[in-house]
């Protein structure tokens, strides 16, 4: 969703007000109901079947990718070795989800925050704490008492962050929550009695619910798909509410959102909360996926790391994170296959050079380029169909 | 026509990515012994992990790439010293690249993170690199993951008796904040303060930690020595800025602590290095005829134009002693993996390890006993900092000594005599 989307259902949201003031005007004082609601409004080349409303909307929004995406990614595990499952997929769906956080706050929020790890990082040594660990300093708490717990940490740990970083716009949000995160790295490094030092935790499992072993890749990569899913439906979902909107608007111009009465504070700081929980979903499933947690995994590399997956994949679309997770992970795994084992670093970092360099827009506007270059009949129709398609 | 191309586009990306997910796995169980190895090439050990790769790759060119005729592949994986990215390694190794035998890890977590991993992989037989933890053998030891090295506890052990002998009466600890210091510490404690020696001070500093000034600030006036149990970059760091601040205590070292990386330093006070004692698996002076056999063919492989050090460090001896461990006990199956590798793993238990240093064995947690040297750092006729040994202590055990009741694994706190 762009600035431009934003004006045009702003402007098509008044003109509906509009006529509906000078069409009816003898309703509106009779009823003495609430004002009609600002939404836009669409013309809908399906209103006159009978369908459901739902139904409608699928039929609207759903191209063949929103088909075949899911479903390669339902039946990727059936085909594939565990270690693809597990090592590449669920391990890309879990970075990706913590990246959609970060994707979240920077593309709709215009707040580039790289502490979302740390917040994963919190939830991720919630759970071990109160959870069950091989260590002694663990409580061993059950798992539904230590999960909701672990989120509802890191969300508040998220909203505070953000509370004390809105204040500051571009370089200064990034210093500051670098600083945080930095902040956190040294203290579960040299606090022993509660996050057990350089040690961290070890053997955090998932537990066994239903009878499954959600440790064992098929379970687990399922696992991950779920909540990736529900991350990203969640952010597709709500950059189109009232609240994604304004957000937008406050992204490209606070002050104008202010003198329309918007909350500017209370709507950033939301946009930080909402990513905290989605990036603590992400850190209870990585912590899941390690089966331990230690200073290493909440480092200044890691913080670096997701912010490199989410501009890897394009900030554009909430899918970027994913992409740029799978790409991310891919080279991380098998760039030591590729050349000399101690120069394989060269490899990931020129990779990422090259696609930044290339794409400002990352992978996502690379998939971009191709399109408008290689599909002729889009640029035709890219003023009214497609447009309405992208998000 | 728009919606076919997609649909075409799509399902070519589906194949394609079925494609690579399912030619991965499939060949199979072939001649060649293919050995997974990993080493610490990126973070804080990586010119440690880099000379224990050299080690590894010589016990294999010893053998000429081959043991009882079957071809004899290495594959290598890097870490950074966390657990996290170590097990990720171990895992595509195991997994992916389906090794038989998996070398590794280098760093102290990294060994007990790798053994917990071990238990989910029952048919592989994972021998430990360089890690010296001490937890990894003596908590929930794993069936197949055997270490051929000694750890960090019986590296030091001797280094307490040559300290009082010194008339060293109190000293202050200066070590990385993590297990295999602590066992080194332990080791070292152990001895000494049964003697009398006292330790008012311990400092934990973190892993690859720049600044030293608070720590070196803290030193008390009324200690005789310090005992400093830093690795790689973070040793050559501390004694930058001991150097600067003025400090003039003589020291003793941990085993990695007066390594190469150590006696290459080029600083002023590189000479005040000579006269430090430290406690080691091995000693670059040590006279043995293996031991000097050994030397040599290090520097033949590995002179020190093509990157090599002028002699082998403790991480080339290490992973040296584990990947000639494996293959040796390969030869003594001629090369047969099959059940479980139970045969393999029997010859592993039962063997008696020929090292350029002394004999090596097993104890019943499959946790090697073995020999350690208590050295000095002198300087040889060439200039370079060497180091002389002062003492050889044959067969040390894990548990230093103690019955298993009252032994407790080295922390922070643990043991202490202020």
């Amino acid at each position: 969703m762009s600035a431009a989307h934003w004006r045009r259902a702003m402007n098509s949201a008044a003109a509906s007000a509009l006529a509906r003031g000078a069409g009816v005007p003898a309703r509106v004082p009779a009823s003495r109901s609430r004002p009609p609601v600002a939404r836009p409004v669409e013309v809908d080349p399906y209103a006159d079947s009978s369908a459901p409303r739902w139904l409608k909307f699928l039929w609207r929004h759903l191209g063949p990718r929103h088909v075949l995406l899911p479903l390669l990614a339902l039946v990727f595990p059936l085909v594939a070795t565990p270690f693809f499952t597990f090592q590449v997929a669920a391990q890309a769906l879990v970075l990706g989800l913590v990246a959609l956080s970060l994707t979240f706050l920077a593309g709709y929020g215009g707040m580039v925050s790289l502490a979302q790890l740390t917040v994963a990082g919190i939830a991720g040594y919630s759970v071990a704490i109160f959870g069950v660990s091989g260590t002694a300093v663990s409580l061993g708490w059950p798992w539904w008492v230590c999960v909701p717990l672990a989120l509802a940490i890191a969300t508040v740990c998220a909203t505070l962050i953000g509370w004390l970083s809105v204040r500051t716009e571009g370089i200064y949000t990034i210093m500051i929550t670098l600083a945080i995160g930095v902040a956190f790295y040294y203290l579960v490094l040299q606090n022993y009695s509660v996050f057990n030092g350089f040690q961290g935790f070890q053997k955090v499992y998932p537990p066994t619910v239903l009878g499954i072993d959600w440790r064992s890749p098929l379970p687990f990569y399922y696992l991950c798909l779920a909540c990736s899913l529900a991350g990203y439906l969640v952010v597709k979902w709500l950059v189109r509410a009232p609240f994604g909107i304004a957000l937008q608007g406050i992204r490209d111009n606070p002050r104008r959102m202010n003198a329309l009465g918007y909350n500017v504070v209370a709507h950033r700081v939301a946009a930080y909360a909402v990513a905290g929980l989605i990036a603590a979903v992400g850190g209870v499933l990585l912590v899941w996926y390690n089966g331990l947690i230690s200073p290493g995994s909440v480092s200044t590399t890691w913080l670096i790391n997701i912010l490199v997956i989410a501009v890897l994949g394009g900030m554009r679309h909430p899918i970027g994170s994913f992409v740029g997770a799978v790409v991310f992970v891919l080279l991380q795994t098998f760039a030591i296959d590729l050349i000399d084992r101690e120069r394989f670093n060269l490899v990931i970092g020129g990779v990422f050079l090259a696609i930044v360099l290339f794409s400002p827009d990352g992978l996502l506007g690379l998939w971009a380029w191709l399109r408008s270059r290689f599909g002729p009949e889009q640029a035709v129709t890219a003023t009214t169909s497609n447009s309405r398609r992208r998000t | 026509m728009k919606k076919a191309k997609r649909i075409w586009m799509g399902s070519m990306l589906g194949m394609a990515a079925t494609a690579v997910a399912t030619t991965g796995p499939a060949w199979a169980q072939g001649a060649p012994v293919k050995i997974g190895l990993l080493a610490t090439l990126e973070g804080p050990f990586a010119a440690g992990g880099a000379d224990g790769m050299r080690g590894a790759e010589l016990a294999l060119a010893q053998r000429g790439g081959t043991v009882a005729g079957r071809k004899v592949e290495i594959i290598k994986a890097s870490s950074n010293a966390n657990p996290d990215v170590a097990v990720n390694a171990v895992r595509k190794l195991v997994e992916q690249d389906k090794v038989d035998i998996m070398v590794g890890p280098l760093s102290g977590s990294e060994g007990i993170a790798v053994k917990d991993y071990s238990k989910t992989q029952p048919n592989i037989t994972f021998i430990n690199g360089g890690s010296g933890a001490q937890a990894t053998t003596l908590v929930n030891p794993s069936p197949n993951f055997f270490r051929f090295n000694t750890e960090g506890a019986q590296w030091m052990v001797g280094l307490g008796k040559a300290a009082w002998d010194k008339g060293y009466r109190r000293v202050m600890v200066i070590a990385e904040d993590y297990a295999f210091p602590y066992s080194q510490v332990q080791g070292f404690m152990a001895e000494y303060c049964r003697l009398g020696g006292k330790v008012p001070l311990k400092a934990w500093v973190p892993l690859g930690g720049k600044d030293y000034a608070s720590t070196i600030a803290r030193i008390p006036k009324d200690v005789d020595a310090l005992l400093v149990v830093l690795g790689g970059a973070d040793a050559v760091n501390f004694l930058n800025q001991y150097e600067a601040a003025g400090g003039d205590k003589p020291m003793m070292g941990g085993s990695i602590t007066v390594s190469q990386d150590v006696l290459n330093y080029r600083g002023k006070r590189r000479d005040s290095l000579v006269g430090t004692i430290s406690a080691g698996p091995l000693a670059d002076a040590y006279d043995g005829a293996a031991w000097k056999q050994f030397v040599d063919a290090y520097r033949k492989a590995y002179p020190v134009s093509a990157g090599g050090y002028p002699s082998p460090s403790l991480f080339a001896l290490v992973y040296y002693t584990n990947m000639k461990a494996a293959l040796d006990a390969l030869d003594a199956v001629k090369g047969d993996l099959s059940g479980g590798q139970a045969k393999y793993r029997d010859a592993l238990q039962k063997l008696e390890l020929r090292m350029p240093t002394g004999t090596v064995r097993l104890d019943g947690n499959r946790q090697a006993i073995g020999t350690t040297f208590v050295t000095e750092v002198v300087k040889d006729s060439g200039g370079n900092l060497t180091t002389r040994v002062l003492r050889k202590v044959e067969n040390v055990e894990q548990l230093l000594g103690m019955p298993r009741d009252q032994f407790k694994i080295g922390t922070r706190d643990e043991p202490s005599c202020p």
